[in-house]
């Protein structure tokens, strides 16, 4: 059931394969996606951000050139998209990884490997706040 | 549960890692792949067309690897895209990098107390069989070979301190 209005989401992972299987699980999800933005690492995703809009932005965190928690922090400094609801999805899912990420701006966190029923759960509650 | 220092000085790896590589591993191919792997019983561990690495820092430190036919490689892509991917499409190197990185992810995390001190590397993925490969190991490779759809492939990690 699509319950929120069309949303624009970014998706940032080094792995192209993964890029494409966070968007199958946020489809699954039953959120509807007006358009799909990707980057492979924070430093891309910081210029996607600067010229587009995006209603959530999925981040992994081990990636090369710029990894999520820089980009996290780094979000913060864009007045036009530090609002925006980020998610950590990775393969860090140790306690302090999730706090730092939590402390320094990210409102979910998802281990890998994961299903789009976590990414429901995650993701629809920040949407629903969005609206 | 040992720590990462009694492994070290002992030279071997703790006999409860294998059962959580093992839990590890399936956990992955179940949830991303939708795959039931089947238990390896007798087989030998793969040579493999894809040797997928990534490294382990911190207080635990050593390498992860996946190793697999080419065959196995674009059947883990195409089960997770969802489409049919062939032998030759690039896919394959980040789908098996990506596999062998959430293994290392999930196996760390089983670890009691190791998920907050130690690190993964980004995965490197090689192909070929001619290769030699040498690792700083302080003990014998942890190893698990299990059934992907009916073809052998093998995840070996091995700790050094």
């Amino acid at each position: 059931m699509n319950v929120m209005k069309k949303i624009c989401a970014l998706i940032v992972d080094d792995s192209s394969v993964m890029r494409k299987i966070v968007e199958r699980s946020i489809r699954q999800a039953g959120i509807d996606l007006a358009e799909v933005r990707e980057a492979a690492n924070g430093a891309e995703a910081l210029g996607v951000l600067k010229e587009q809009r995006a209603d959530l932005v999925l981040c992994d965190i081990n990636m090369p050139v710029m990894d999520g928690l820089e980009f996290l922090r780094q979000l913060q400094t864009l007045d036009n998209a530090k609002n925006i609801p980020v998610v950590m999805i990775t393969t860090e899912g140790s306690e302090s990884h999730v706090v730092q990420a939590l402390s320094i701006g990210a409102k979910g966190y998802i281990r890998k490997p994961f299903t789009a029923e976590q990414v429901k759960e995650h993701v629809v509650p920040l949407l629903e706040n969005e609206k | 549960m040992k720590t990462a220092n009694e492994v070290t000085t002992s030279g071997k790896v703790p006999e409860g890692w294998s059962p959580l590589l093992e839990l590890a591993t399936r956990e992955v191919f179940e949830i991303m792949l939708g795959s039931r792997l089947q238990p390896g019983n007798g087989v030998a561990p793969v040579a493999g067309d894809f040797t997928a690495m990534v490294g382990i820092a911190g207080q635990l430190c050593g390498l992860l690897t996946l190793r697999c036919s080419a065959h196995s490689a674009a059947l883990m892509a195409s089960k997770m895209l969802g489409a049919e991917i062939k032998e030759s499409d690039q896919q394959m190197w980040d789908a098996v990098g990506e596999i062998a990185n959430m293994i290392a992810g999930n196996f760390k995390n089983k670890l009691t107390g190791m998920g907050d001190r130690c690190l993964l590397s980004v995965p490197t993925v090689i192909t070929g069989t001619d290769y030699s490969f040498r690792s700083m190991a302080d003990t014998g490779p942890l190893e698990v070979t299990a059934l992907f759809e009916s073809v052998p492939i093998t995840v070996s990690v091995e700790i050094h301190s």
